[in-house]
């Protein structure tokens, strides 16, 4: 098998991984600080419409799409991030799918999204190293902001908020720039995809999209930056291998996201259980 | 018109009022989001369906044994998953997303064994009766409806308030460790409101199934959105406050179709749960003090 049609074949999984890579990325910004949002899917959903309509609309280059396809769902996610982060746990986790539904409603609902038909024709502009490019420099930033002041203070968040606090973190500020840091990921995610995939539909952004996001970083784990990565490429491949069993396809997600809970609540990607290992 | 909007209104709200008791019961006591809620409504309306067209029986067998099967479903789930949540005293994020892993798994099933499209009940299933008072039309399985959800709700709050076991399981929900020092057998009033939650969840679902007699995979999905927007409402925990808070969704929504349009309906109940959580948190009836989730 040559290298052409072996790309010919794959490309479509690969760049997948890649997207799939990024909107993991976004959900582990704010999971790291210990907030389960579930607005991402809505985020990427903003972000590929804006995109799309740039490119289809008007004749700006690509690069001013993606600037949209970013900004647009950051600046949504600091309009509703302000009130919205005010609230913790489960409150934060309902009113960000209650903000999903109401996006997904509204770009069913408005003329210019096309409706439920979706958009149609989006020009293909997304070359694979697009993708790969982003997902390096999401990679490098995250994992600096990680190591920066910045993700010091996203841990010592998620440990315990009262003390962050006490210790002199503007944790409203800290938790507002994950929020809106991870919007802008998912959007620019939305932005390549819609000009990949060619079309888009209002479906591919509700609440089931919103938790395939959730279970790649939870299935990878949170305690590294490899976790959602490798997260994010087991579930772009495995509903290809299952593809035999047709309907009942989605049933491994869900038993995965349960068996995981139960058995691995840390995820895959645990580097400490090996070093625990060896010193033992 | 008017009557006829109130009339649908409180009966779309008696069952929106059915689910969200559930939904909040299972938090009030465990204190965890149960999500899979929209599947055991779902798997509710379709087990009685299929009692009635696989097995051809009457609705008065299949509608307590759909809800049975659905409790039995809950109670599955609670001795599966949160039991060993509980055990290893989890983080709260980690039984609501252990329950969306469950009910990704029971649409799924659902789609395999019963496909993706709308299943009906067979016709003449319920006698076609009609009521009519002026202008306002009421048909008998409306009224069945709202009899039923009512009741249900009625005897839930009932023994939540008189009896002995709903003593316990307002303990509970103040102090699990006293209550557990006190005697209360706290894992097995755990299993039991995880069966009635799931039990009324089922029976809410049945209800729907008939009601719009169009019954699918997806549909506790959206169900669940609006039983969450019914509690956050009335207050999370909160029986009184579900109950309200179903009815005011359902009249909401009904009142949004008439004076706005149908296209917004969903967004309207989002946007109440959005306004209420900026608003109040606590909902409508909650305390002050707002659990930390």
């Amino acid at each position: 098998m040559d290298w052409v049609s072996w790309w010919n074949a794959y490309s479509d999984i690969i760049l997948g991984i890649g997207i799939n890579g990024l909107l993991a990325l976004s959900i582990y910004l704010t999971l790291s600080c210990g907030l389960l949002t579930l607005a991402n899917a809505a985020f990427m959903g903003i972000g590929a419409y804006a995109g799309a309509l740039v490119s289809m609309q008007t004749s700006w280059p690509f690069s001013v799409a993606l600037f949209v396809a970013t900004s647009l769902p950051a600046t949504a996610a600091i309009l509703i991030g302000i009130p919205l982060l005010r609230l913790t746990g489960v409150y934060l986790a309902m009113a960000t799918l209650g903000f999903g539904e109401v996006v997904r409603i509204i770009l069913l609902n408005m003329d210019i999204t096309g409706g439920a038909l979706g958009l149609n024709g989006i020009p293909p502009l997304t070359q694979w190293w697009h993708v790969l490019g982003t997902l390096i420099l999401t990679v490098l930033l995250v994992v600096a902001l990680k190591k920066s002041k910045m993700g010091r203070a996203f841990e010592a968040i998620r440990e315990d908020e009262t003390a962050a606090r006490l210790m002199g973190i503007h944790t409203d500020r800290i938790k507002l720039f994950a929020f809106v840091l991870g919007a802008a990921i998912a959007g620019l995610a939305g932005g390549l995809s819609a000009h990949y995939t060619f079309t888009l539909s209002p479906g591919n952004f509700g609440f089931e999209a919103a938790v395939d996001i959730l279970t790649m970083a939870v299935l990878g784990g949170i305690g590294g930056v490899p976790g959602p990565l490798m997260g994010a490429a087991i579930l772009t491949i495995l509903p290809e291998l299952l593809r035999g069993l047709q309907d009942y396809r989605m049933a491994a997600n869900g038993l995965i996201l349960v068996m995981v809970v139960l058995f691995l609540p840390g995820g895959l990607w645990q580097p400490g259980r090996f070093r625990k290992r060896m010193s033992c | 018109m008017w009557e006829q909007q109130l009339v649908n209104a409180i009966s779309l709200g008696s069952v929106y009022a059915l689910f969200a008791l559930g939904f909040t019961l299972v938090f009030g006591v465990l204190g965890v989001i149960n999500l899979s809620h929209g599947g055991i409504f779902m798997w509710g309306a379709y087990t009685s369906l299929a009692l009635v067209t696989w097995f051809s029986m009457p609705l008065w067998i299949a509608f307590p044994a759909g809800m049975l099967c659905a409790g039995c479903l809950g109670l599955l789930i609670d001795i599966l998953i949160l039991k060993p949540l509980r055990n290893r005293q989890a983080n709260h994020l980690m039984p609501m997303i252990a329950t969306i892993g469950a009910t990704i798994l029971m649409t799924s099933l659902a789609q395999g064994v019963f496909g993706a499209d709308n299943q009906r009940y067979p016709a003449n299933l319920f006698p076609d009766l009609e009521f009519q008072w002026g202008e306002t039309r009421l048909t008998l399985l409306q009224i069945s409806i709202t009899v039923l959800s009512l009741l249900l709700t009625a005897v839930m709050v009932w023994m939540l308030k008189r009896t002995r076991m709903g003593l316990a399981l307002r303990a509970i929900a103040e102090s699990r460790q006293t209550s557990a020092l006190l005697g209360i057998p706290v894992e097995r009033l755990f299993h039991m409101t995880s069966f009635m939650a799931a039990a009324l969840g089922g029976a809410a679902g049945i209800l729907i199934g008939l009601s719009f007699n169009a019954i699918s995979p997806f549909m506790g999905q959206s169900m669940l959105h609006k039983g969450i927007a019914a509690v956050i409402l009335g207050g999370l925990g909160d029986v009184r406050g579900a109950v309200l808070g179903g009815f005011f969704l359902g009249a909401s929504e009904v009142f949004a179709v008439t004076f706005l349009s149908s296209d917004y309906r969903d967004a309207f109940s989002f946007g109440l749960l959005f306004l209420m959580l900026l608003w109040r948190p606590q909902g409508l009836f909650g305390t002050g003090k707002l659990r930390e989730g």
